[in-house]
């Protein structure tokens, strides 16, 4: 944060927001608490798995920016979807990110998570992740490596960066696909 | 007691069940004969029992899909570590409704293997203790490994269908082509000048 030339408060993350009120600087004082402990629940499907514990790991060290895994969906803010998604585990998937709680992010890591990938034509693969629940970030590769997950995971916090209090639930990023049958939660 | 070519074993399992084990295939990696499904029990009791033969272990139990013979292939490999040799068998099954005797009385890690071809190929194994699907959902419908399978479309609601993301960027190319032919359209091509002084 910096003070512009007209002695505001003035974040240039936040989209040139302009802090005025004490609201502003409460919503950036939460944001920034909340983007600063990202924890991420364990949910490695796949091959993609081996890259998220990498990016856990010592080297890209994702513990740097306040992100560490949980091994309950009650305890974590970000669901990392790393592997392929069959339909049997597509219902899993669905019942763990409706136990986390509010505000949730999510982030499908790979091509499988994203839109099937390779196995895309399988019988028993779901066609990406956003036909069960609202991705924020997709991160494309098979698999990413661990810095492209790191990329994808700031860009989570960007996200979570423009958080408004005033919203209670963050507006919903559905999936292209209404089939899915989930409701988002309405705007407050 | 020394370990048993294929050939010497099918020809001692010959002796025993005569009919009910059919010829040996031509030379190969791993030759085979076929079993009579209705005496596959006996057979493969001996198979286990015998000092000679000793298959202490089902290597694998897998099957086959054959539409235009209309027949179903069970796989069986049989390891014998006592005498380091091995033999592969098949049952052939009616298509329509396949059904073998189970061998997990013989050699328990059939269980989950029959199982599976239970679940992707649908043949029942009588005298099976827990035959239900193991791989696929319970209220999966259709044996997917079936030459004949057609996906069901989806599965409880989730749709199977994704589009081509690349129709969004031809859809945007397409938009912003007529965008551009709205703000400026096209020119008239001018009558080529005829050439005055040529």
């Amino acid at each position: 944060m910096a003070v512009d030339s007209k002695g505001y408060l003035h974040d240039p993350g936040s989209s040139g927001a302009v802090l005025t009120t004490s609201t502003n600087l409460l919503e950036d004082l939460i944001n920034w608490s909340r983007r600063s402990s990202l924890f991420y629940l364990l949910f490695g499907l796949a091959c993609c798995g081996i890259e998220l514990m990498q990016t856990g790991g010592p080297r890209a060290d994702i513990d740097r920016f306040g992100s560490v895994p949980r091994a309950t969906p009650r305890q974590s803010d970000l669901m990392i979807v790393a592997g392929t998604l069959t339909y049997k585990m597509a219902l899993r998937c669905k019942l763990l990110y409706d136990q986390m709680a509010e505000p949730k992010y999510v982030i499908s890591m790979g091509s499988c998570a994203n839109c099937g990938g390779l196995f895309q034509l399988a019988y028993s693969v779901c066609k990406g992740v956003d036909k069960i629940i609202p991705v924020d970030v997709y991160v494309p590769g098979c698999p990413p490596r661990p810095e492209a997950l790191t990329e994808g995971f700031l860009r989570i916090q960007e996200l979570v960066k423009r958080e408004k209090l005033k919203q209670k639930f963050r507006p919903s990023r559905g999936p292209a696909d209404t089939g899915a049958g989930y409701e988002v939660p309405e705007l407050v | 007691m020394p370990a048993l070519s294929p050939e010497q074993i099918h020809q001692k399992l010959t002796q025993q069940f005569g009919e009910a084990i059919g010829p040996l295939c031509a030379p190969q990696k791993d030759p085979f004969c076929t079993f009579a499904p209705s005496r596959l029990l006996e057979i493969c009791r001996t198979l286990k029992t015998d000092p000679e033969l000793a298959f202490d272990f089902l290597q694998d139990l897998t099957a086959t899909d054959h539409p235009k013979e209309n027949q179903i292939r069970i796989v069986y490999h049989f390891y014998s570590y006592t005498h380091r040799h091995m033999l592969v068998a098949k049952c052939e099954l009616d298509r329509a409704s396949p059904e073998v005797d189970s061998v997990e009385v013989v050699w328990k890690a059939a269980n989950w293997l029959e199982r599976e071809v239970f679940d992707l190929f649908g043949v029942s194994f009588t005298g099976h203790g827990d035959l239900r699907r193991i791989l696929l959902p319970d209220d999966w419908v259709g044996h997917p490994l079936r030459k004949d399978y057609q996906e069901a479309g989806g599965y409880q609601g989730i749709s199977n269908v994704r589009d081509n993301t690349l129709n969004l960027y031809l859809d945007a190319d397409r938009l912003m082509a007529e965008e551009k032919s709205k703000q400026a359209p096209p020119v008239p091509e001018k009558a080529p000048e005829a050439k005055a002084e040529s």
